[in-house]
This record gives C-alpha cells, sequence and structure tokens, in this order.
C-alpha cells in the first residue's frame, strides 16, 4: 500500500518525501478535525451524567 | 644483436597456430578450453519506478500470500497510529477546541448580563445557552467556566452543563452541574481535590452564591456533615438520586449544588459526586464586583 503510494509520487526522492509529508499531515488534519468529532459522540467512554 | 629471422616472411597461417590459452577464441575452431563460452546474455531491463506496467514485469513475482501478509500488516500498523492518535485527539486536541469555545462563550454571558440587567435567575436559558459562570478556587486561581443549560453532550463538549429541570443558582433545591473529566476542557479533571469547606462559587448576571463542599473543615472527612449528605462519593452511573432537589432525599430543604464526573477517570465506569451546600445568601455584584471574600483568597 504505502510502497504503491511512493511509486506513483511524482519527482525524485526529495520531491516524494515532501509529498508524502504534506500527505500525512492532511490525513491526519482530516482525522483531528472531521472524523473524530464525528466519531466521538458515538463512543460508550465518555459519559459523565448521572441517568438511567 | 640482430634477429635472424628478420626480414623473413612469416609463412604460417593464422588458424594454424596454437591458440593461447584463454585468448580470444578464433572463428571456426573448437572453444578453448580454460575459457567458457560466453553464455547468452538476457536484454537489460531497466527498472523505471514511474512506469507501473513495466515495473510490475520484471523483478521475480511475489507469491499471493506474501502480498496479502505486507497489505495486513500495514493495515494493523496504520490502525494502530489511528487508535494513538485518538487517544491525542481526546486528550490534548479537545482542550485546545473548547478553550477557543470557552473565551467565545464567556463574552457572550457577558454580553446577556449587560443587555439583560434585571435579570430573573429563576427562569432557566434555553437549552444549549450560557448560564451560569463558575469559579473553583481549588481548582485553580483563576479557574472559571461558563456553564450552558442541559447536558447532552453538545452542551458538555463546550463547558459543564446545567441538569435541566434542577434549581437555578441560589434557589433551594440542587444545583446540578455535569462536566468532564478528560478532554474537552477537562472540566472537573481535578474535582477529587475538593475538600470539605472549599468554596465553589456560582456567578450570575448581578450575584454571587458562594457554595462549601459538604464534611467536617476541620477533619477533612466528607461523611460526617450534620446534613448526613457526603461532601464526595462515588456512585453507579444509575443513580439520579444523587441529582435530587435533597441528594439522597426528596424534598427541597436548603440550597445544595452538585458536581457530577466520569470516575476513574480515563473511565466511565462510575460517578463521582460532589456536594456542596449555600454558605450564606447572595452576594450583590454592586457590593463586591471582584468577587465574593471567597473567591478573593481573603
Amino acid at each position: 500500500m504505502y510502497g504503491w503510494i511512493w511509486r506513483h509520487l511524482p519527482g525524485g526522492t526529495a520531491a516524494k518525501a515532501v509529498l508524502a509529508l504534506v500527505l500525512v499531515l492532511a490525513v491526519v488534519a482530516l482525522l483531528l478535525f472531521v472524523v473524530f468529532p464525528w466519531v466521538e459522540p458515538r463512543l460508550p467512554f465518555n459519559d459523565v451524567t448521572v441517568d438511567q | 644483436m640482430a634477429d635472424p629471422d628478420q626480414g623473413l616472411d612469416d609463412r604460417t597461417q593464422r588458424w594454424e597456430r596454437a591458440p593461447e590459452l584463454g585468448g580470444a577464441p578464433v572463428p571456426g575452431r573448437p572453444p578453448v578450453p580454460g575459457r567458457p563460452p560466453e553464455p547468452p546474455r538476457p536484454p537489460v531491463q531497466q527498472f523505471d519506478p514511474d512506469e507501473d506496467d513495466r515495473a510490475e514485469q520484471p523483478r521475480p513475482r511475489t507469491p499471493v500470500w506474501q502480498v496479502l501478509a505486507r497489505g495486513l500488516g500495514e493495515l494493523l500498523v496504520t490502525a494502530g497510529v489511528v487508535v494513538l492518535l485518538f487517544a491525542f485527539y481526546e486528550v490534548y486536541v479537545t482542550d485546545l477546541l473548547n478553550d477557543r469555545r470557552q473565551d467565545q462563550l464567556a463574552e457572550q454571558i457577558e454580553e446577556q448580563w449587560e443587555a439583560a440587567a434585571p435579570a430573573t435567575p429563576e427562569v432557566a436559558p434555553p437549552v444549549g445557552e450560557p448560564l451560569t459562570v463558575l469559579h473553583v478556587p481549588r481548582l485553580g486561581a483563576d479557574w472559571s467556566r461558563v456553564v450552558l443549560e442541559g447536558t447532552a453532550e453538545e452542551q458538555l463538549s463546550q463547558g459543564p452543563g446545567h441538569y435541566v429541570g434542577t434549581a437555578q443558582p441560589g434557589e433551594p433545591g440542587n444545583l446540578a452541574l455535569a462536566g468532564h473529566r478528560v478532554g474537552k476542557g477537562s472540566p472537573f479533571l481535578d474535582a477529587d481535590q475538593l475538600l470539605p469547606g472549599d468554596p465553589i462559587v456560582v456567578e450570575t448576571a448581578d450575584s454571587w452564591f458562594v457554595y462549601r463542599v459538604l464534611g467536617d473543615a476541620a477533619t477533612g472527612d466528607y461523611a460526617t456533615d450534620p446534613s448526613g449528605i457526603p461532601g464526595q462519593q462515588i456512585v453507579r452511573p444509575s443513580d439520579v438520586s444523587v441529582i435530587a432537589p435533597t441528594p439522597g432525599g426528596t424534598e427541597a430543604t436548603a440550597a445544595y449544588l452538585t458536581l457530577t464526573t466520569c470516575h476513574p477517570k480515563y473511565s466511565a465506569q462510575q460517578r463521582l459526586i460532589v456536594h456542596a451546600v449555600l454558605d450564606g445568601g447572595a452576594i450583590s455584584k454592586a457590593e463586591a464586583p471582584d468577587g465574593p471574600p471567597a473567591l478573593r483568597g481573603d
């Protein structure tokens, strides 16, 4: 999977490294600001109230 | 010394000469021992990383199970990293987001208070609107949080929430507040550090209300309060009696304040409960613009 991505990145090693870093940061930002806020209320370990 | 053969022609034929060992092969003659015939060279294939078709062909084919195992391994490592990132998000990133939200809410409630000077604190705002500001010196010198009406996750992710239908600040009954222990600003992270007698100050549009944690301030024993209500307890999540008008009872007998949060930290197995009771009456903001004595630390 990662090998395939690396082979498909254009440019030399330096350009590939920069592009790979940009890709990693984009995925991290997507997880932190879109996926996790959406998924979090659906998980059970965050209840602080008393109720039935 | 002159060479005697000099000037004589060499009449031997070239192909009659004995070939040297390891020398170049002579056309039309059997191969020379000691020099194996060169095997035919395979055509040189250049590995070109940019071209997928050719890149897949020249290398020896990896078995399918190897490709699958590698893919599975990469997937599992990725999943582990994502889970770690989620823990990082829960503990740190939600705090950052919550800090910003709390600043906005503090501004919003200030504006509300200025706009509606003769406020009627007995009327609850709509769910999701800021209700009061909570100050707890034990949790930090400047510790304050804007409390919102409602205890759904939408409110709790912004700050402590007020259980709908429980008492308003200063009112007889039980002012019940829920807040996150870890993450989302961690408002009640150190709620277990509150000692008997510690002030919990509730700020409204025109007054301060000082509640004090129940228990014996002299010995630090939570259980020996004259009211019979403990200053701190750990209960099951289904125990709603802690937010009853009188904790553990039914009728409103005094103005109580109850904090609920999860326990132990990083878990939602149980609830940590802190009970406090109103100490004295409302302190007008006009008289004490900087806060009641309990908050100023004198």
